[in-house]
């Protein structure tokens, strides 16, 4: 991977950001991906999270496993060079990441803005509906809260910023749409999304071992279940 | 063989050297506000560093140890005392079975750590025993401790020692290291540059307060607005501990330990890892002055800490070794 556009910068003492552009890109975020992945299968001494975003990764490192490195002026420095070496080894050809299919309601009493949304974009609701399971979203990136995907690109004719003021309560399952994103809330919050469905899945269980349904590079596609087969899958869930 | 929360106080948790290695699922590190105190009353009882303490604020919590334990207490001096002795702190001290403890007044600093020698006796989440309260998982039951809340201690110091009565170890350790007061030192964050030169001369000339809407998440700050050169919106990417946030009315946050992964907000510094136990003990309306440094010399001061944590833990040893012997 050809590393001449990086703009490597200090995220503090313990922490370093390779920003790949200044744009949301789903090609910028594949290679993002790929980095991530390529770090996460060649660990690297005292690297403890490897956390990529929209069109950067940041890598968290342990000072005080790092030891002197007698050929550098830095710790950091030393970090910095040995994350080019492997970034130059990384062939970003073929695509990466999931593919997961989720099940979503989105009847109107839990999509509580899919009324509006519809109204707002001149779409039936059905539309809308139509419209958010005909895409395959890219996560991004997870963050906010633990889980929580944020996805792209949502059809311009349903994109929505978000709510003028925040829900003190998004119940958890609850699919959003802010902008050309969309995203899931993984636990009750607070939020500002505008919200046009549920799904029934546990996206966060802290019982498991990897407590995360969704990962950094995965792709996603919505299907319509009712009402019924909504509750008759979460009651299957926490039974 | 327990801890029994008697009061919980305003907001005691588990806490060790936070959970590493699941930020890119948005699951925060959490972590002691003040690691280096964590590890220092770790260490006092001859535990790993990275063991996992208690951790408090003022008013503290009153605990009562079903059993004998051998603890340390380090971070801020809350006047802690049993049966109306005063119970030192960077000191360990023999507590017999039935000691209760309680804390009396704020003498200094914000947050306070009880160690126990072999540890609690709780199961970890994700690799740490870090408590994280929204996730609800870690530490003691994935909240915040309360009344009656009995935590279960790994070892029983009545086997290692012939004390019955309470008694201070004649050794002590000096938290000096770790802690200075004004400038905290700052490594300019990638949006420091978008500055004004005006908002870049404020941010390392005026006086700085911690707000009230401060917590484990995030030290809000007061302070002269500061601005962008140019208003652009910035696409969200990872923070840490320590970095300085813009707020767009101009105000700055410093992120804490439970601070979320990421952020959109512009990164103007990354205040340096050496420098979080001085900012993790200041308090509401304590002032704060910012300076720069570089990358060299804020590994060079987290070294010098880590060393300085290294001596103490081999002359624990060795004092506890001369102590037996005795």
């Amino acid at each position: 991977m050809n590393v001449s556009n990086l703009n490597i910068y200090p995220l503090g003492d313990q922490a370093l950001t390779l920003q790949l552009s200044d744009q949301i890109d789903a090609s910028v975020n594949q290679q993002v991906m790929h980095i991530f992945h390529h770090l996460q299968n060649h660990p690297i001494k005292a690297v403890t999270d490897i956390i990529p975003a929209y069109s950067s990764i940041t890598i968290v490192y342990d000072l005080a496993q790092i030891g002197l490195q007698h050929r550098f002026s830095s710790s950091f420095e030393w970090i910095k060079a040995t994350i080019i070496q492997h970034i130059e080894s990384i062939n970003a050809s073929k695509l990466i990441g999931r593919h997961i299919k989720i099940p979503a309601c989105y009847d109107v009493s839990l999509g509580l803005d899919l009324i509006e949304l519809a109204q707002h974009n001149q779409l039936s609701v059905e539309e809308v509906i139509h419209k958010h399971t005909s895409q395959t979203y890219q996560v991004y990136m997870i963050g906010f809260l633990p889980g929580f995907p944020y996805m792209a690109a949502v059809d311009p004719s349903i994109q929505m910023n978000r709510r003028a003021v925040p829900r003190q309560i998004v119940p958890k399952g609850s699919v959003g749409i802010a902008g050309a994103q969309t995203g899931i809330y993984p636990l009750d919050s607070p939020g500002g999304w505008q919200i046009i469905g549920q799904i029934p899945l546990n996206l966060f269980d802290i019982s498991k071992e990897n407590p995360c349904l969704l990962s950094p590079g995965d792709r996603v596609e919505f299907y319509t279940v009712s009402l019924e087969e909504f509750w008759e899958i979460r009651k299957a869930i926490t039974a | 063989m327990s801890i029994v929360i008697i009061k919980p106080g305003l907001f005691s948790t588990i806490q060790d050297e936070g959970r590493k290695g699941f930020q890119h699922l948005g699951i925060n590190p959490n972590g002691a506000m003040d690691i280096r105190a964590m590890q220092m009353a770790n260490t006092l009882v001859l535990n790993d560093v990275s063991e996992a303490v208690l951790e408090f604020y003022f008013p503290a919590p009153v605990l009562q140890f079903t059993q004998p334990a051998f603890i340390a207490l380090g971070g801020a001096d809350f006047s802690a005392e049993t049966n109306g002795t005063d119970i030192p702190i960077n000191q360990p001290v023999f507590i017999p079975a039935n000691t209760i403890i309680q804390f009396t007044s704020k003498k200094w600093g914000q947050v306070g750590y009880l160690s126990v020698q072999g540890g609690f006796d709780l199961s970890e989440w994700l690799n740490s025993y870090s408590t994280n309260v929204k996730a609800a998982a870690g530490g003691f039951e994935g909240n915040i401790l309360k009344a009656g809340d009995t935590i279960d201690l790994r070892f029983n110091a009545s086997n290692k020692t012939t004390n019955k009565e309470y008694s201070t170890m004649p050794w002590k350790a000096s938290s000096k290291e770790f802690y200075h007061s004004n400038p905290l030192q700052f490594i300019p964050g990638n949006e420091f540059a978008k500055l004004t030169e005006t908002s870049q001369t404020l941010l390392l000339s005026a006086e700085f307060s911690i707000l009230r809407q401060s917590d484990r998440m995030g030290y809000r700050l007061n302070g002269p607005a500061l601005e962008l050169s140019e208003k652009k919106e910035i696409i969200s990417t990872a923070v840490t501990k320590g970095t300085i946030q813009l707020l767009p009315n101009g105000q700055c946050i410093v992120l804490m330990a439970d601070h979320q992964t990421t952020g959109g907000y512009p990164r103007i510094g990354h205040i340096i890892s050496a420098d979080l136990p001085t900012l993790a003990q200041k308090g509401i309306n304590d002032s704060i002055y910012f300076t720069t440094t570089t990358i060299e010399q804020a590994e060079k001061l987290f070294i010098g800490q880590e060393q300085h944590l290294h001596l103490l833990t081999n002359a624990c040893k060795l004092q506890l070794d001369a102590y037996h012997r005795h």
